[in-house]
């Protein structure tokens, strides 16, 4: 078998862990728990060694030619319009399998330890197994509408999974309000395919870069614009965004492995792949650099006042999602790439090591009443701090390379009004997350306290999440403890939450189980070497050069020494001071856990921030308010009242009629029926009459 | 002659029904024997048909052809084409089905209920097989009756009101079609001397007059509008639908609803193809509103059912909208979404069905938690859901994509707007369904039985097929395709009409700049490896 034919049978990889979501939906109860993990992370693995033999098959080819495509069979055809299910092999696909399946393996992996105990066990690995099938089904189409297919598979499981524990209601309403969102930027997508399809009729990848040579530019904006439409519901851009800090409420190996490292970077994916349309429009490519700029600069600066680790650390993602999207808009491909592959390592890291943390101490996600722990999880903060100095841009570790040449470029391209932002942005994300790793690791121990310390009664009315333990009750109602239904509130903490009391009741945090260190220590050290993959030095750009048949004929931007040194020097000088700001402020953590220096000393702008600049709660108030009032006129009134009125009225006035004619009331219908078929007799026989002529 | 296959179909419910109306009510075991035996007989040779039907071919087959009223022309005239064919079969399935499902529910009158439901078959497959316009009538007449004794009798409380809305307004809608078919054949005789109903006949006929012709559009589309049903003429639908037995509504939603679109395709189109082309417009204003005012006001609905229910307003606007775009790909997208739309809400029908059955509601206010304390009903309702939402991989997708396309190329903004229907999909399923299932299950819904064998083997079926479909949709496709074709050709032949599809230079233009691209890449590598080579050549 030769490396082609090696990569027609690509299509195999999303099989693996398709087959085991359908073996364990089905038979999952009978498996159980770790059986049904230990197959979903099998397969899982699989898929990597699937993915690691076309990386291989690949590299075999000659640069240039480094693309197979598969049409596999016919899946629509209709009228002058046909679309295939085919897989396309090359360079950026590939990458992205990697992505998936090597990430995806570490964290099905750390859930066995995580998931444990949960009576839905199975089902848990069922859904994160159809996810993965569905991401590389995205990423491996060798078309536009088969893509679609999984960007809606992805979005299903990411609904399933946010909403996992649905007897939370915080948990089921966040997954509702995610797929719907991700809607919106669905029509964006469908208008674009409706608009490629009635402008050159083909939605293949292939076709594209010929195709933006003909259309006219306007259409080339056009079909960028929509498309990028649909990339800033997946991905979180601003404003679609909203969706994804409430998707912190499904387990934290969703978050790591859905919310942080795979799919919200399917956006920057599809944008790769719709390249060419950026490329003949500079008017689109120029609104992409925007959308991301100004998405990394607000997001970083509501990351900074969150108390709660996984909402700062969502936040921090759609910061981070937002300089992809410079990347794009920049022409920047490559960089965007090497950018979601540092990011996926240290990002799923921190959220594996968050998890760890979570899970360490009474499921508490308040920082606020965290301090010290590196006492207490040694290994966890040993990782964690490797990916804080990563993503914070301190130089040699990954996020470093991956962050400055996206500035850099930014730089030599004269855009400079997006690389002082994507500037700023870079302290902002030293800031928060020194703050985050600060008051998590290092400075007082806050539980201690926390125990004891007076509580304001919490909003929601539950006090805790029904750990066991009896001594919370008298804080705010007491509850029931049922040990079915081990999460009915959520550990959400919003901003502007008094902190709760802690859960730990006297005992340490303590570490996580081996099966959940490993994968957080691999990914720690890929956040600290993957740098390596793409060095702008010499030709120690392997990336680059391993992506460059896919973004054939992009003009490279070309630093010289001095605008590299001056952008570089700049970003790093950033990042110490951000890292510089934090540690002076949280070095010795917080006073009291409900005084937090920086959001006190800076309201009202603090308030503004930490509410996310209150347009997610804006849009919540419209839908709740004036959006349901006027849907509920529409059925109580317009339709009731006003359509429906008018045919009964009408009704009405023929059943008067026919009490005239008749005193009797029921039996209507039959005399209706048999006026029918007088009446139809009548006709037949004067026509036949009138026919017989 | 060969074996009369289509009638065949429509005699042996009608055969079903008097065998089942001569067994004594007293054993109710045997009468649901035989209405199994006859409905699945009708399957069976709807499978049949299915199997030999030869795909590529747009003209009728199996045709059937007798005199019945030698005197007023009237013949009794079968006929199956691509777009008949998915709605006979589904037909065919649908109905063993749903006497499956009503094996709990329905436990008095059995005999009378398998009877109506037989008889009800029986003229829905006449509606979809009959070529003439008379017969075509008395089908569309004789269904109402059936439909009107099964809602009466096995209903729900405000049962009567609604029998009687269904009764009187679908057949007020009747009476414009009857008017209409008349007019058209003693016009047409009038014209050629030769009295007759068959459509294919006065199909090939071209000489109505504009007014005529747009008067008698305007005829047929009140009993199909109605029907469909088409916005503002929809309110009867969730009427009907909550006081109606599950399976009325399974059938209600699956079939008859179907029949005010497949009436445009098969009869207001070929007879009318100048009021046709003239008149889209209205009637795809009229669906983009429907799929977005469908949508709206389901996700407001308080009754799991009434929310279905009017999400079939929105989903016949997708099919609507896919016919009035006046494209192949429009048409076959509306015929897909014709096959799709039973798959799903039928499933969705059966489940609100199996709750209702345990709850005896169908508040949506009065659940929660379900998805707790019946698991297996909550996953098949997810599957379902997501198939109705139109996620693709299920059926629903191609149907409404196809549908959207063929508005996009027709007119840009219809398509525009009816894309926003694909947000509001997800709104009034998922609104409705978290507060269903989600939370803690509690007082009746934590004491709810899982679903039963039967009732898993009842609605499995459906989404199987609707997953098959959507990965798989070809076969359906290919079937449909010539006789959505003959459609649009009739038009280019009959109006000024062209479809905006057959722009093949586009397509040709852009495989030259394809063809010059991969000689450009060929001689660039032909060059490095050359220049690779020099580059050895001097060490």
């Amino acid at each position: 078998m030769n490396a082609r034919d090696v990569l027609d049978y690509v299509g195999i990889i999303p099989l693996l862990p398709l087959f085991g979501a359908a073996l364990l939906l089905i038979f999952g109860r009978r498996i159980g728990e770790p059986i049904a993990g230990w197959i979903a992370t099998g397969l899982m693995a699989l898929a990597f060694v699937g993915s690691l033999v076309a990386l291989f098959a690949l590299l075999d080819l000659p640069s240039e030619t480094r693309l197979q495509v598969n049409q596999i069979f016919t899946w629509i055809p209709a009228g002058s319009f046909s679309v295939h299910v085919g897989t396309q092999a090359d360079p950026l696909s590939i990458t992205w399998l990697l992505l998936v399946t090597g990430v995806g393996t570490l964290i099905h992996l750390y859930s066995i330890g995580y998931m444990h105990g949960d009576p839905l066990f199975s089902r848990f690995f069922a859904y994160l197994n159809l996810f993965a099938a569905s991401m590389l089904i995205l990423v491996i189409a060798d078309n536009l509408l088969l893509t679609f297919l999984g960007w809606e598979g992805v979005g299903l499981c990411s609904y399933l999974l946010i909403s996992f524990w649905y007897q939370r209601n915080d948990a089921a309403v966040a997954g509702k309000k995610a797929f719907v969102t991700n809607r919106v930027g669905d029509v964006g997508f469908l208008l674009a395919m409706f608009l490629i399809i009635a402008t050159y009729g083909s939605l293949e990848y292939t076709a594209m870069s010929p195709a933006a040579h003909v259309i006219s530019t306007g259409t080339c904006t056009a079909i960028a614009l929509l498309l990028m439409v649909g990339a800033m519901g997946k991905s979180a851009q601003i404003p679609l965004h909203v969706w994804l800090t409430d998707a912190m409420e499904g387990p934290t190996p969703v978050s790591a492995l859905i919310h942080a490292a795979t799919m919200v970077t399917a956006g920057v994916f599809l944008m790769c792949r719709a390249f060419p349309f950026l490329e003949a429009s500079s008017s689109a490519s120029t609104v992409v650099m925007w959308v991301g700029a100004i998405t990394a600069l607000l997001a970083g600066t509501v990351a900074v006042m969150q108390p709660d680790i996984k909402r700062a650390l969502a936040y921090s993602t759609i910061s981070q999602l937002g300089y992809m999207f410079l990347a794009v808009g920049i022409g920047a491909y490559t960089a965007a790439v090497f950018m979601v592959l540092c990011h996926a390592f240290y990002k799923g890291c921190l959220f594996l090591g968050a998890g760890s943390v979570i899970h360490g101490n009474g499921d508490n996600q308040d920082m606020r009443i965290m301090g010290r722990y590196r006492k207490f999880l040694p290994v966890t903060a040993f990782a964690m701090v490797i990916a804080w100095l990563s993503i914070a841009g301190i130089p040699p570790f990954s996020g470093f390379w991956a962050k400055d040449e996206i500035l850099v470029d930014a730089y030599t391209n004269h855009d400079y009004g997006v690389w002082i932002v994507g500037t700023i942005a870079a302290l902002i994300t030293a800031v928060y997350m020194t703050r985050l790793i600060f008051l998590t690791f290092y400075g007082n121990a806050r539980f201690e306290r926390a125990d004891s310390f007076e509580a304001v009664p919490v909003v929601s009315g539950g006090s805790d999440e029904g750990t066991v333990h009896a001594g919370t009750d008298e804080v705010g109602e007491a509850h029931e403890y049922d040990p079915d239904d081990p999460f009915v509130d959520t550990p959400t903490v919003r901003f502007g939450e008094p902190p709760r009391p802690g859960r730990l009741h006297g005992h340490s945090p303590h570490e996580s189980p081996a099966i959940m260190l490993l994968p957080i220590v691999v990914l720690a050290l890929c956040a600290a070497f993957a740098g390596l993959l793409n060095l702008p030095i010499g030709n120690l750009d392997f990336l680059a050069r391993f992506l460059e048949p896919v973004f054939h004929g992009v003009k490279e931007a070309d630093p010289s020494t001095t605008q590299e040194l001056t952008a570089e020097g700049l970003s790093v000088l950033m990042a110490m001071t951000g890292l510089a700001i934090a540690v002076l402020i949280y070095k010795r953590g917080l006073r009291t856990p409900a005084e937090d220096p920086v959001v006190d000393k800076t309201r009202p702008v603090s308030t503004l921030m930490g509410h996310a600049y209150y347009w997610d709660e804006g849009i919540s108030a419209f839908v709740g308010g004036p959006g349901e009032k006027s849907g509920s006129w529409l059925d109580r009134v317009f339709d009731q009242k006003i359509i429906d009125g008018a045919v009964n009225g009408t009704a009405a006035l023929v059943q008067w009629g026919s009490r005239v004619a008749s005193r009797v009331q029921d039996g209507f219908v039959r005399r209706y029926a048999l006026g029918i078929l007088l009446g139809t007799v009548a006709i037949v026989l004067f026509v036949l009459l009138w026919a017989g002529r | 002659m060969s074996f009369p296959l289509l009638l065949a179909i429509i005699a042996t419910p009608a055969l079903g029904a008097v065998v089942i109306s001569l067994l004594p009510a007293g054993r109710p075991e045997v009468i649901k024997a035989f209405g199994y035996l006859f409905t699945v007989a009708t399957a069976g040779l709807c499978g049949y048909l299915l199997w030999n039907f030869q795909a590529g071919q747009a003209s009728f087959q199996f045709v059937y052809d007798k005199p019945w009223i030698p005197g007023l022309g009237v013949r009794f005239t079968l006929g199956v084409d691509g777009i008949s064919l998915f709605m006979v079969v589904v037909t065919g399935l649908l109905f063993p089905l749903g006497l499956l499902a009503s094996e709990k529910y329905i436990v008095h009158r059995v005999k009378a209920y398998v009877a109506w439901f037989l008889m009800l078959e029986m003229a829905i497959m006449g509606i979809f097989l009959t070529l003439d316009l008379i017969a075509f009538f008395v089908f569309w007449e004789l269904m109402l009756v059936p439909m009107y004794f099964l809602i009466l009798g096995w209903g729900s409380a405000r049962r009567k009101y609604a029998a009687m809305k269904f009764f009187i307004y679908t057949g007020l809608g009747s009476a414009f079609l009857l008017a209409s078919t008349l007019v058209l054949g003693f016009l047409h005789q009038a014209d050629t001397g030769v009295l007759s109903f068959d459509y294919r006949v006065l199909a090939d006929w071209n000489g109505l007059s504009g007014t005529a012709e747009v008067l008698l559009f305007l005829g047929f589309m009140a009993a199909f509008a109605i029907k469909a049903p088409l916005f503002p003429f929809h309110t009867w639908l969730p009427d009907v639908h909550t006081e109606a037995p599950t399976a009325g509504s399974v059938v209600l939603a699956g079939v008859i609803i179907k029949m005010g679109a497949y009436g445009f395709v098969r009869f207001s189109f070929e007879l009318f193809p100048q009021a046709s082309v003239d008149l889209a417009p209205i009637l795809l204003v009229l669906a983009v509103i429907g799929i977005l005012y469908g949508a709206i006001v389901a996700a407001m609905q308080t009754d799991l059912k009434r929310v279905i229910a009017y999400s079939s307003v929105a989903h016949m606007g997708f099919v609507i909208l896919g016919i009035f775009s006046l494209t192949v790909i429009g048409i076959d997208g509306a015929v897909f979404t014709m096959v799709s739309h039973p798959l799903t809400t039928g499933a969705l029908f059966l489940l609100v069905g199996m709750i209702y059955e345990r709850l005896h509601t169908r508040e949506i206010g009065e659940m929660g938690g379900m998805w707790k304390s019946v698991p297996v009903l909550t996953g098949l309702f997810i599957v379902a859901m997501f198939a109705g939402i139109g996620l693709p991989g299920f059926s629903g997708f191609i149907g409404e994509f196809l549908s959207l396309t063929g508005a996009f190329l027709y007119d840009r903004p219809y398509a525009i707007v009816a894309a926003f229907g694909v947000i509001f999909a997800a709104v009034y399923m998922l609104w409705p369904f978290k507060k269903a299932f989600a939370g803690k299950a509690s007082g009746a819904v934590a004491a709810m039985k899982d679903l039963d064998v039967r009732e898993i083997v009842v609605v499995v079926p459906l989404l199987a097929l609707s997953l098959f479909l959507g990965i798989y949709p070809k076969p359906v496709l290919d079937r449909i395709e010539p006789s959505a074709d003959r459609a649009v050709l009739h038009f280019e032949q009959r109006t000024d009409y062209r479809s905006p599809e057959h722009s093949k230079a586009r397509i040709e233009r852009l495989r030259e700049v394809e063809k010059e691209q991969a000689k450009e890449a060929k001689a660039a590598a032909k060059e490095a490896a050359k220049g690779a080579a020099d580059g050895e050549g001097a060490k």
